[in-house]
């Protein structure tokens, strides 16, 4: 295998300390590169990279900046979203403990780029220690004067950049799934109950405190120090051309190395499970992968060859890169009983504010703990696909998509599995009814909620 | 308290002297006086005060929601929605040691339900209760960012992953002993590392 480049976590140790950063290029020529460019030549440099968001969406970050409205006059803001809630991800927490400088100038760059004069660094509140760590690490770089009002004293923003300070608060979550949400986490960061916000408005256009914000990522932001130094062109051949870079895949369930391994956008799925993360325990058959955090469209373990991981080629085969989060599964793994702990989750996290939402996800956990019980009715499979249907696209977030998607795509990908739950002749005791948009109309199923022990 | 209660709820306070009990002191006021600067709004300041509340007293109760409200300039229905919204939050008193078992998918393909309920019996309460000494209370958590090192418990704020039975109950059993919280055994997820401590 060559070398592949390690731009987010090099293998250079103690990097936390910001000496030891500093020592290594850190603070030094990517800003000053960013700084002797005009603002928009900034973004124009991002844009050229390719640089995609790593958040989930991965939408083009150049392209996002660029919706910033320019100049100075307005009071703008900066977010990056750390929050991290997604199942199976646990890459962000990398670059907190091992890297949290060059996320920091990434952000640095960034408020540069758009002219912003503060950036808020929201972290779940799950991660206590690493929040001590990013504050300690804010508080270095404040002290070397690299943030805050003496940034002039070490960079002179050349060409017709402007002269600028920008400030850095670091904000602790206190665990809502939700608030990983943009727009969510803009509510929840003015001191609210995290609720997704409707688009539009934009958050460009009127963000947090009604003034224009962009949301990055953790792991987006770092990539932006390594942008600037070897150039957006550069940059852009790394990996698949159509999301360039480097990724951290965090590998996690049935395998024999667990871990966070960054390597280019496009690995091949097989490699990163065999190669890297080390195999499947005991030589078993892989059942199921979840490609991108568990709200993602899972894959069948017999279809994995020549699935590659980036955004585009994971489209092609039905699913999506999401955080990059590899749950591994393997062919002991009773995917019911996965799936029903997958529905609790959105259940449990659903904020309220669509009904679609609060009631279907309810709906996803009694039909799946039916099923889980063994004590599902002919014609439960259908009723459990059409609920998860009838949440998709209908309402404010994502978050009924990630409700949805594990639930239908497991139905198309595994329905042996379910049928194989079925009871026959199963008689109703206690039967509910559900309104399903079935065929167009609303057609009353009748449903029965075996009593299942609840955890 | 009762008269003061609906002025508390819908005024402004930029002078604390009619706060109805003092949970800060003159200094941390001042502090969150300074933060509230950073913000947008005074009332962003909500969270790192529930936080500061929880810190000091273990929970947030009625009179801190009260005061949370006075500091950070917002309606105290405001500060209860927000405090029963985020999990982390407890508006009842929890353990001293507050055990947290994660149980998502990721865990519990290595684990994480027997771990759970390994932990419950030997703490001796359920989900979300705590012992009668107040020493422990239990929790299944959702996701929390510790996958490549499932199974994972977490005591207060320290997790401890990839984490067998035996060391759990190891764990309860020290903090039993010491009336504190063990250092856990530290988990390399560095890719470079974790090839290397697999090697």
């Amino acid at each position: 295998m060559p070398d592949t480049p390690k731009l987010i976590l090099p293998d250079i140790p103690n990097l936390r300390n910001i000496d030891t950063y500093v020592a290594n290029g850190g603070y030094g020529e990517a800003l000053r590169k960013a700084y002797s460019m005009a603002p928009a030549a900034v973004i124009d440099e991002v844009k050229k990279s390719g640089l995609r968001g790593r958040g989930g969406a991965a939408f083009p970050t150049g392209l996002k900046w660029s919706f910033m409205p320019k100049g100075k006059e307005k009071k703008k803001y900066f977010l990056i979203n750390g929050d991290e809630s997604e199942p199976g991800s646990f890459k962000d927490r990398q670059i907190f403990e091992f890297n949290p400088h060059q996320m920091i100038e990434g952000i640095l760059i960034g408020c540069y780029a758009m002219q912003i004069d503060h950036a808020y660094i929201y972290i779940r509140g799950e991660y206590a220690h690493w929040v001590k760590m990013v504050e300690k690490a804010v508080a270095d770089a404040y002290a070397k004067g690299f943030i805050g009002k003496r940034m002039s004293e070490h960079f002179k923003p050349g060409g017709d950049g402007v002269a600028y300070t920008a400030e850095i608060t670091v904000h602790k979550g206190a665990g809502a799934y939700i608030v990983g949400e943009e727009t969510a986490m803009m509510d929840s960061l003015e001191g609210k109950r995290g609720y997704p916000r409707y688009k539009p408005p934009f958050p460009a256009n009127a963000g947090l405190w009604g003034m224009p914000t962009t949301i990055n990522n953790i792991e987006t932001m770092t990539n932006v120090p390594a942008i600037m130094k070897m150039g957006g062109e550069a940059y852009s051949k790394i990996g698949d051309p159509k999301q360039p870079g480097t990724i951290l895949y965090g590998v996690s369930g049935h395998v024999n190395k667990p871990g966070v391994y960054e390597l280019p956008t496009g690995t091949p799925l097989l490699d990163i499970i065999y190669k890297h993360a080390g195999g499947v325990p005991n030589g078993k058959k892989i059942k199921m992968v979840i490609p991108g955090g568990s709200s993602m469209p899972p894959l069948r373990g017999d279809k994995l060859e020549g699935v590659l991981m980036d955004a585009e080629h994971l489209k092609e085969v039905g699913s999506a890169i999401g955080t990059a989060g590899i749950m591994v599964m393997d062919e002991d793994t009773d995917l019911i009983h996965v799936l029903t702990r997958i529905a609790k989750f959105y259940q449990h996290e659903s904020c309220g504010q669509c009904t679609p939402c609060r009631e279907g996800t309810g709906w996803l956990l009694k039909l799946l703990r039916r099923f889980d019980a063994g004590e599902a009715m002919a014609g439960d499979v259908d009723l459990l696909y059409d609920v998860a249907k009838n949440i998709e696209g209908r309402t404010i977030c994502a978050l009924g998509e990630a409700a949805a998607w594990p639930v239908y795509f497991t139905i198309e990908r595994f329905r042996d599995e379910f049928e194989k739950r079925i009871k026959p002749g199963l008689k109703l005791k206690s039967p509910e009814r559900v309104h399903s948009l079935r065929k167009g109309g609303l057609e009353p199923v009748q449903v029965h909620v075996p009593v299942v022990e609840r955890t | 308290m009762g008269a003061t209660c609906p002025k508390m709820l819908f005024t402004s306070h930029s002078n604390n002297s009619n706060r109805i009990m003092a949970i800060f002191s003159e200094t941390e006021l001042k502090e969150f006086a300074e933060l509230q600067k950073r913000y947008g709004a005074p009332g962003a300041s909500l969270l790192p005060v529930l936080w500061h509340i929880q810190e000091k007293r273990g929970w947030i109760d009625e009179a801190a929601m009260e005061e949370a409200a006075a500091i950070c300039q917002v309606p105290k229905a405001h500060v209860r929605g927000v405090v029963e919204f985020y999990t982390m939050f407890f508006d009842k008193p929890m353990g001293k040691y507050h055990v947290q078992v994660c149980t998502n998918v990721s865990c519990m393909l290595r684990g994480g339900e027997k771990l759970l309920a390994e932990m419950k019996s030997k703490i001796g309460v359920e989900n979300l209760a705590t012992t009668p000494d107040g020493m422990f209370s239990i929790e299944e958590v959702e996701c929390m960012g510790a996958c490549g090192g499932a199974p994972m418990m977490a005591v207060n704020e320290t997790f401890f992953e990839t984490i067998t039975n035996e060391e759990a109950h190891g764990v309860i059993d020290h903090i039993r002993a010491k009336n504190e919280i063990p250092t856990p055994r530290f988990v390399a997820q560095m890719p470079e590392l974790s090839e290397a401590a697999n090697r």
